[in-house]
């Protein structure tokens, strides 16, 4: 791998040697495992491997749920009953699965908002926050469309509201829409479909988190001073890092052991927290529930799509100017993605040189106030579209936009940086003390 | 000028007035409960579990049904754990039809409970767990931990929150008032309404001046369920010899329909406090693992 120097795997034995002229593999291993990484991370960096924990154990719970579970609109919410009652545990197999999804998100947000912090998305990054972006956008597609799976009451009408998002597109909207789903509403043909789709995409994500991983070892990770791996030699690089083989594994397992212990309290003791009590009634197609709720990782989002509605000036300009073909409606669509979409392009709406938010002293209370909006947005998305939350979700939203669009590219030119540390060894050893020839 | 300013601040108060009574005001109030079940070391009572199942049996069984939750499973531990001979006596008292026969024959314990909904009335298998009962604080529902789903509550409060109906309600509204219930028939004698003058502008441009009857309140909570009040004092003879009293039927078939809806919580509970203890311990090894690891590698930390 390029980048930084470090020793590579060496074929000792007759028979590696025979292997590794025809098949590198223990060398792609060797190398991913013993990848030289900044010796300054901090916990932080730890989601990373929460996250490849997550994908492993949603792939592996739903290979086995998919064992007893029958995509029928008939059937379907019968077969989940079944594995919760006669499948051996299969009500395990169904609570850390449903749970499961829930600690992927929550990873993933840390992960994402740590990048968002210590700049990892800048050069020479932004393919591997691209591929992210990407492997978020498709984790929303797979659990969206898992949620449709037990045919629940909130299963069949969020199911209905997303699709009809595709709905709002002006011309072609009702088309793709009916597309989507089969047929003209939420049907077998919809549950179908999206449980083909929930299965294949799992192994989608798997390859692009194979790519990620591939970029960042390409590039080198970025670390909480943002301050490069110095790659003069092979001994500079070696007083700034440590390989990932035992150093990270060992680290990053022993957090994932903590977080464990969380995630099967919930699971062992209130698996139906994060849940709908709605999604225990089998999907009725002539009863609307009250309220039409997403799952807790789609409420921020589901907030920005809501806060536009036909009274906010924007919403009526457009309208205008498009000669009314943006209507409130798909502009809550375009306000939705374009929320994600804004976050993807951060890497060059970014206009700052210094890459960790730790030297940057303006920088820092707008990402704080950024983190607060998310909460507040996610709160927002919860409650009913009505004041005050409207107005709230309004404010909120448009903070989100500005922060990207705004406020991003101006820091960069007025904000005056603090000084960074020189080398990583020097961040490390102002944090641990020195200690000499300690490595070698 | 003034006018308009006074039927704006009317509107607006009348708005805020109606959101607060909306929210007190679709269903009554569901009163926590201290079950047996609740809790991470919550277990279930198997005796509370067969009166529960003796109520089920003898009074709700005559409308409503159990479709999901297999007969077999009343001897399971960790639930009902009646002996597997009088499960196979209780489950001879219903008539299935044979899915490979198409013949009616009489039931056996390896069959579910009956589908009931001769009379309308909903499938209780998962009633415990598709009901909000509270959801605090601030909305968070974290007390579920300690509390409960809240489900088994809602059940419970609304089994026992059968009540004269309020004086405003004519005699003849169909249905039976409840104070927990929120979804049924409401009078509309019995609702608050506040009229506001309005002024539209029609589209010649002149100004009409409209009156709007908005509903602001409710003079009570709940509403008129179909089902009238199931249980009475000493409706059921325990084989235990408990009291029959209205409250502990409730509590009772309260537990058992939690049962029916999550029959593997105590193995679920004990699953949990394993995996945790073990997780626990690993997380200490791999803290001290980790901390030897880079000792070398740190010195005396500073900051």
């Amino acid at each position: 791998m390029a980048g930084i120097p470090h020793d590579h795997y060496e074929p000792k034995s007759g028979f590696e040697k025979w292997l590794h002229s025809r098949l590198p593999v223990v060398s792609l291993v060797y190398d991913t495992l013993m990848i030289p990484t900044p010796k300054n991370l901090n916990w932080w960096w730890i989601w990373g491997i929460v996250l490849a924990f997550c994908l492993v154990l949603q792939i592996v719970t739903g290979i086995v749920l998919v064992m007893h579970y029958t995509p029928h609109v008939d059937m379907a919410f019968a077969s989940v009953e079944h594995i919760m009652r006669d499948v051996n545990g299969g009500w395990l197999l169904r609570y850390l699965h449903a749970n499961g999804a829930s600690l992927f998100f929550f990873a993933v947000y840390i992960h994402i908002f740590r990048g968002l912090f210590y700049g990892s998305y800048k050069a020479p990054r932004e393919v591997t926050w691209i591929v992210g972006m990407l492997i978020y956008l498709a984790m929303m597609a797979t659990a969206f469309m898992g949620y449709v799976l037990p045919w629940g009451q909130m299963s069949f009408w969020g199911a209905t509201v997303i699709t009809g998002l595709f709905g709002a597109i002006p011309g072609i909207g009702p088309t793709i829409q009916e597309w989507l789903l089969g047929g003209p509403a939420v049907d077998n043909a919809t549950l179908n479909r999206f449980f083909s789709l929930h299965y294949l995409l799992p192994f989608v994500i798997a390859a692009l988190v194979a790519v990620h991983i591939w970029a960042f070892h390409t590039t080198g990770n970025n670390n909480p001073t943002g301050v490069e791996v110095r790659r003069g030699s092979k001994a500079e690089a070696e007083k700034d890092t440590l390989p990932f083989w035992p150093y990270f594994v060992i680290k990053d397992l022993f957090a994932l052991a903590v977080i464990l212990v969380v995630f099967f309290a919930v699971v062992g003791f209130m698996p139906n927290y994060l849940g709908h009590p709605d999604n225990y009634i089998e999907a009725n197609p002539l009863a609307t529930p009250a309220h039409i709720v997403p799952e807790w990782y789609f409420l921020p989002f589901y907030a920005i799509l809501r806060a536009f509605t036909s009274d906010v000036w924007i919403v009526m300009l457009t309208n205008w100017v498009t000669f009314g073909i943006v209507d409130a409606k798909f502009f809550g669509v375009l306000a939705m993605f374009g929320a994600i979409a804004v976050m993807a392009l951060v890497p060059w709406l970014d206009t700052s040189s210094v890459r960790s938010g730790q030297y940057r002293p303006m920088f820092k209370w707008w990402y704080r106030l950024l983190l607060i909006d998310f909460v507040v947005l996610m709160w927002c998305g919860a409650m009913p579209a009505e004041p005050p939350y409207s107005t709230i979700s309004l404010i909120a939203s448009a903070y989100w936009f500005a922060y990207f669009l705004v406020i991003l590219p101006i820091l960069g030119v007025i904000e005056k940086p603090l000084a960074q540390p020189a080398t990583i060894e020097d961040d490390f050893n102002a944090h641990y003390g020195a200690k000499t020839h300690a490595a070698e | 000028m003034l006018k308009k300013l006074a039927i704006t601040a009317v509107s607006a108060l009348t708005l805020l007035a109606g959101q607060a009574m909306a929210a007190g005001g679709e269903g009554g109030h569901i009163e926590d409960h201290a079950f047996s079940f609740e809790g991470p070391f919550g277990t279930f009572d198997e005796h509370q579990l067969q009166r529960g199942l003796q109520v089920y049996t003898e009074v709700c069984s005559a409308c409503h049904g159990l479709r999901y939750v297999p007969i077999r499973s009343l001897s399971d531990e960790g639930g009902p754990h009646l002996p597997e001979d009088q499960v196979r006596a209780y489950a001879k008292q219903f008539t299935v039809v044979d899915k490979e026969t198409g013949e009616e024959r009489e039931g056996k314990e390896t069959d579910n409970f009956p589908h009931n909904t001769g009379a309308g009335a909903p499938d209780l298998s998962l009633m415990a767990k598709a009901r909000p009962g509270f959801h605090g604080p601030y909305g968070l529902g974290i007390n579920q931990f300690m509390r409960g789903i809240g489900g088994p509550e809602y059940i419970h409060s609304l089994i026992t929150g059968y009540h004269e109906a309020p004086a405003c309600a004519p005699a003849d509204f169909p249905g039976n008032y409840n104070a927990v219930f929120a979804n049924g028939g409401y009078p509309d004698s019995c609702k608050e309404y506040e009229e506001t003058v309005v002024e539209k502008v029609n589209a010649d441009g002149s100004v009409t001046k409209v009156t709007e009857k908005k509903e602001v309140g409710r003079l009570a909570p709940g509403s008129w369920i179909a089902m009238p009040a199931p249980l009475s004092e000493g409706q059921v003879t325990y084989a235990d010899g408990t009291e029959a009293t209205v409250e502990q039927m409730s509590e009772d078939v309260t537990a058992f329909l939690m049962w029916a809806a999550e029959p593997k919580m105590m193995e679920r509970k004990q699953a949990g406090f394993l995996a945790v203890l073990f997780l626990g311990l690993l997380s200490v090894l791999l803290y001290l693992t980790n901390k030897r690891l880079w000792a070398p590698h740190k010195g005396k930390k500073i900051a």
